[in-house]
This record gives structure tokens, sequence and C-alpha cells, in this order.
């Protein structure tokens, strides 16, 4: 690999991370926190690209490898060496050009239905329940709800209106549930939380459907087959289909 | 991908300009690659578009979006010490008696706030800067597992037991000392490939530092794709259900986990919290995934490989693993 190639490789990693990161297509893979040091790295990736191309054109004006000496600490004048001794890259490094064009040309989607029945419910019990603004409807993070359903036996959710997001995952059997993948870092250690839906659930539903789902609290609760963890019930009153928010995934409530 | 590199005849003579002679055909490589990639961009979107191949695809490109800010923390660092610290400044903060140096540099591992991914590279100059091995090997192994960053969130993750946070900090540190010490007696110099840097004589440093930047990124990079490929595949087509079995038998948990921790490669900032969904699993099992997961997993096993060669990183990834195990179950007996 040549020393312009691999700049090219390096300014197209800065590229599309400096893509990734100024739209919202990061939000699919990782926190929103990561963005700033998204940024810095795409930057420096940029730069580093710009700086190998800048260093080797003025060595190549230079042919007797003279330094102009004006930021030059370490060396006499008169250095013979032209470049650096070639020393290519291994050739693992065009692996470099995958998640470049996944971000570019694929983009792929956040996680969604097929991890969620594959993966428990990560539902914790979380240390405190905070009380609820009078909101009527009152939305609601899909996390949130569950933790109180399963966990405070919806003592903070009886006779309110509620309105959730999530989207639809459908169980090889039993109810369809909603789901909120959560996220602690990345997508690779996302983890879903599942209520299962009851009551006017629409009769066709199709996985990965983003629902706004309004309803009532039933103190109803499942088994999660893979975990063996509880999911509970709502019962639904009204669903109407949404486009997926900015952000799909929801921190875990604790 | 298409054939990545040709023969290179001219490779050693000196070249006057960057313009000509079969050397340059890289950067039309590149250029094909990507136009090929366009062109058949719709093709490519269908044959990805099946569920596992989107999960694999999501969860490949989290990982290097994840991780890619930290290599490149790492990779910054390790040019600052390769170009502007000299070599002096180590053997006079580390004790001169390497096996004192060992448990110095373990603990030294406290101040890189960062996940593994930055560790391999500052460990890499650390060694070329005339650091003794054994003392940059506990390093490597004790900065990703005992920063602040890191204890934090294993704190946050458990509330309950904040036992969990002690326990994590003496396993790590106890197990990159065993190792630096293990190297001591029984590491051999030449399974460390020497360090194949370019060199930075007689170049301004600015010109050093962005070309040790760019051979970093480089070279780790590469080796992170690999493991996180690797950790993709194993996300989208492992379920989760085999793991439940054998949460029932306490040393198939540890070992369990031991290897999950190896293959999901998770980032160290992160893995906490993943370790506390496995409620399945005795708290020992859980300390075991802590402590093997920032020392030894795909992505990093790949990284060690190319950074410090592949001969090294056969014996030390495993030794690193049973290590781990042993010192996490004794120490989740004794503090849990």
């Amino acid at each position: 690999m040549t020393r312009q190639a691999q700049s090219a490789l390096l300014f197209l990693l800065g590229a599309s991370l400096l893509h990734a990161g100024t739209t919202d297509l990061y939000l699919r893979y990782v926190k929103e926190g990561l963005r700033p040091l998204l940024l810095l790295s795409a930057a420096v990736l940029i730069t580093t690209a710009l700086a190998t191309l800048w260093y080797d054109r003025k060595q190549d004006r230079q042919p007797d490898g003279r330094h102009d000496g004006k930021h030059d600490g370490i060396s006499g004048p008169t250095k013979t060496t032209t470049r650096p001794t070639p020393h290519k890259p291994p050739r693992t490094t065009w692996l470099l050009t995958l998640p470049i064009l996944a971000l570019i040309l694929v983009a792929p989607p956040a996680l969604g239905s097929y991890t969620a029945t594959r993966a428990g419910t990560a539902l914790q019990e979380p240390y405190a329940y905070d009380p609820l603004p009078p909101d009527n409807p009152l939305t609601l993070p899909l996390t949130d709800y569950a933790a109180r359903a399963a966990y405070d036996k919806g003592r903070t959710l009886k006779n309110r209106h509620l309105r959730i997001e999530g989207f639809v995952a459908t169980p090889p059997s039993g109810p369809p549930y909603l789901v909120r993948m959560t996220l602690n870092c990345c997508a690779a250690d996302a983890q879903p939380v599942k209520i299962a839906l009851t009551g006017e659930v629409p009769p066709v539903l199709r996985p990965d459907t983003w629902l706004r789902v309004e309803g009532t609290y039933t103190p109803e609760t499942t088994k999660d087959p893979v975990n063996g963890a509880l999911i509970p019930y709502l019962k639904v009153t009204r669903a109407t289909p949404m486009k997926p928010p900015k952000d799909p995934y929801e921190a875990l409530a604790r | 991908m298409a054939t990545p590199t040709r023969p290179r005849p001219s490779q050693k003579e000196p070249k006057p300009t960057a313009a000509t002679g079969p050397t340059d055909r890289t950067p039309l490589t590149l250029i094909t690659v990507l136009i090929l990639a366009v062109l058949l961009q719709n093709p490519l979107r269908g044959a990805l578009s099946s569920p596992v191949m989107q999960t694999w695809t999501t969860v490949f490109v989290a990982v290097v979006v994840q991780a890619m800010p930290f290599l490149v923390l790492g990779v910054l660092l390790s040019a600052a010490i390769a170009v502007f610290v000299p070599s002096s400044f180590f053997t006079r903060a580390l004790p001169t008696r390497p096996s004192l140096a060992v448990p110095v540099a373990g603990a030294a591992g406290a101040v890189l706030p960062g996940c593994e991914c930055a560790s391999v590279p500052v460990t890499g100059a650390l060694i070329r800067r005339g650091v003794p091995p054994a003392a940059a090997l506990a390093f490597l192994l004790s900065a990703p597992a005992i920063n602040p960053v890191v204890l934090t969130a294993t704190a946050v993750a458990f509330p309950d037991t904040p036992e969990m946070v002690l326990a994590r900090l003496v396993a790590s540190l106890l197990v990159s000392c065993a190792m630096g010490w293990l190297w001591l007696r029984l590491g051999r110099t030449d399974w460390l490939r020497p360090p194949t840097h370019p060199s930075h004589e007689g170049k301004p440093r600015a010109a050093a530092f962005w070309d040790s930047v760019r051979h970093d990124v480089l070279h780790a990079g590469g080796f992170l794709i690999l493991g996180a490929m690797a950790a993709a595949t194993l996300k989208a087509a492992v379920p989760e259900s085999w793991l439940s079995d054998l949460a029932a038998n306490p040393w198939a948990a540890v070992v369990a986990l031991g290897i999950l921790a190896v293959v999901l490669s998770l980032c160290s900032e992160a893995d906490a919290f993943v370790a506390a969904s496995l409620t399945h699993f005795s708290l020992t099992a859980r300390l075991a995934f802590l402590v093997v997961g920032p020392m030894v997993d795909l992505k990093l096993i790949a990284m060690q490989a190319g950074t410090f060669g592949r001969s090294f990183a056969l014996r030390f990834a495993p030794t690193t693993f049973l290590l781990a195990l042993a010192i996490s179950t004794a120490t989740g007996t004794a503090l849990l």
C-alpha cells in the first residue's frame, strides 16, 4: 500500500466517521455521549491523512532531504535519507475499507426485533421510583413503565392514561411485545426491555414497526422464555404507527 | 474484497518521484474497490437485508465506531510518547529492578482513562522506548480494567454489591502483576516482534508525530476490524439461551462467562452493565467475566498479534486467560 493510498484510506475513514457524527447516524450504534470523541477522532484521522501528504510533498521538493531547519529539533541539516524506509502496513489494513463502505453505503439500521426476540429482557429493579408528572396522557419511557409495573406493582401507574413508544417484536408464541433496546456503550451490548401487549392490539403487527401506544396499567405479567425474567403487560386502548425516533435506544432505568 | 496487494519489485529502490512505477497501483485498487461498491450498492443492500446479516452489520459498525475514538486516543498518546518523551524518563520513573517495575507499571495503568483499544498502541510505544517488556505488559493488562472510568461504571452497574469494584481492582492487578513476573521468568524477547516502527531519526518532530499516528492507526486498525467482525458474528449467530444451561454448575459458569468475555469483545467501559444483567450467574462467575474481558478478547488478540507478532499473542492470550480465571475464582471466593 503506497503512502498516497494510506492517506486516502485514513481520509475516507475520518470522513465516514465525520459523516456519522454530524448526522444522527451515529445514534444507531453508540450513545450520544460518544459524539465529541467521535468527531475529535474523525478530525485527527483527516489531519493525519493531510499531514502525510504534506510532509511527503515537502520531502519530494527537497530531493537531497535537506530540512529547512525551522522546526527541526533532532537532526543535523544534511541527512541523506530522502524517504522513510518503505514500511508497508499489513494486508489487514485493507479491512478498514469495510466500515467505510458500511457507514457510507449501507448505514445499517439500529438493532430491532431479531435481536430482541433472541435475547432475554434486561429489566432490573431500580433503586427508587421518582414521582411522575401530572400530564395526561403521560408519556413514559418504556423501560420506566416496565420497571414500575414489574417491581412496584404499578403503585404509581394506577388510573393513569399512559403513552409509550417502542417497536414491535413477535415471539414464536404468546402475545406481541413492544420493545426498546437499551444501550450502555454501543450496539454490541444492546439489550431489550420488553412489555407484552393486551387489550385492543392491532390485528396485524409487523415486526420492527414503531408504535405509539396509549393504554393503562394491568397487573398481569409473563415470563420471558429466553431468560425467565418478568415481562409486564400493558392494556392497549390505541396504537398508532410512528416514525422511528432520533435515538432508537433508551438508557436502562436505574 | 478485491486483490489488495501486488508484488512490488521497485519497493526497495529509492524512488525519486511519487507518481510513476508499479508501486503506485494501490490507490488505483482502492479507487476500483470504492467505485465497484458504489455501483453494486443495491445488490449489496439486498444481500444485507436478512435479519441476521443486518444484525451482523449493525454490531460490526457499532464496535468499530465505539472503538475507533479510543484507538485514536491511544495512538495519539503513543505517538507523543514515541516523539516527545525521552527514553531516560522511563528509566528514571520506573524502579531499576524489573520485578519491582512490574507492580509499579501495573498500578500506573490506573491513569489511562480508556478501554483496551487504547492500551495496545501505548504499550507498543513503551516497549520501543526501553521500558522492560514485563512492566509494559503488566501495564497493558491492568490499564483497561482498573482506570477510574471503568471502576465507576462497575460501581454504577452493581449498586447492591460494592465489593464487586474492589474485587475487580484486586483481581485485575493481581493478574497483570502475575503475568509480568511470569514474563520475567519465562518470557523470551524473540517472541516479541522487534520494533518495526519507521525510524524517527532525522525528521522534524511534527513529521515524526504524524508518521507515527498514521502507522499505528493503519496497523492496529485493520486488526481491530478483524476483531469486530468476529464479535459481530458471535453476537448475531449464537443464541443467548445456550448460556442459561451453564449457569447451574458453578465451575462451568466461571469458564462459560470467561469464554463469553473473550468472544463478545466488549469495551471495558461497558462490560460491567452486561455482567450485571447476567443474573443467572454467580457473582464469582461475573467477576471472571469482568477480569477476563479487558485482558483477553478477540479484538485484543487480533490487535496484539498485529502489534507484537503472532507468536507472542498465541502464547500470551491463553496464559492470561487461564490465570485470569484462576485468580478471579480465588478473589471471588474471598471477597464476594
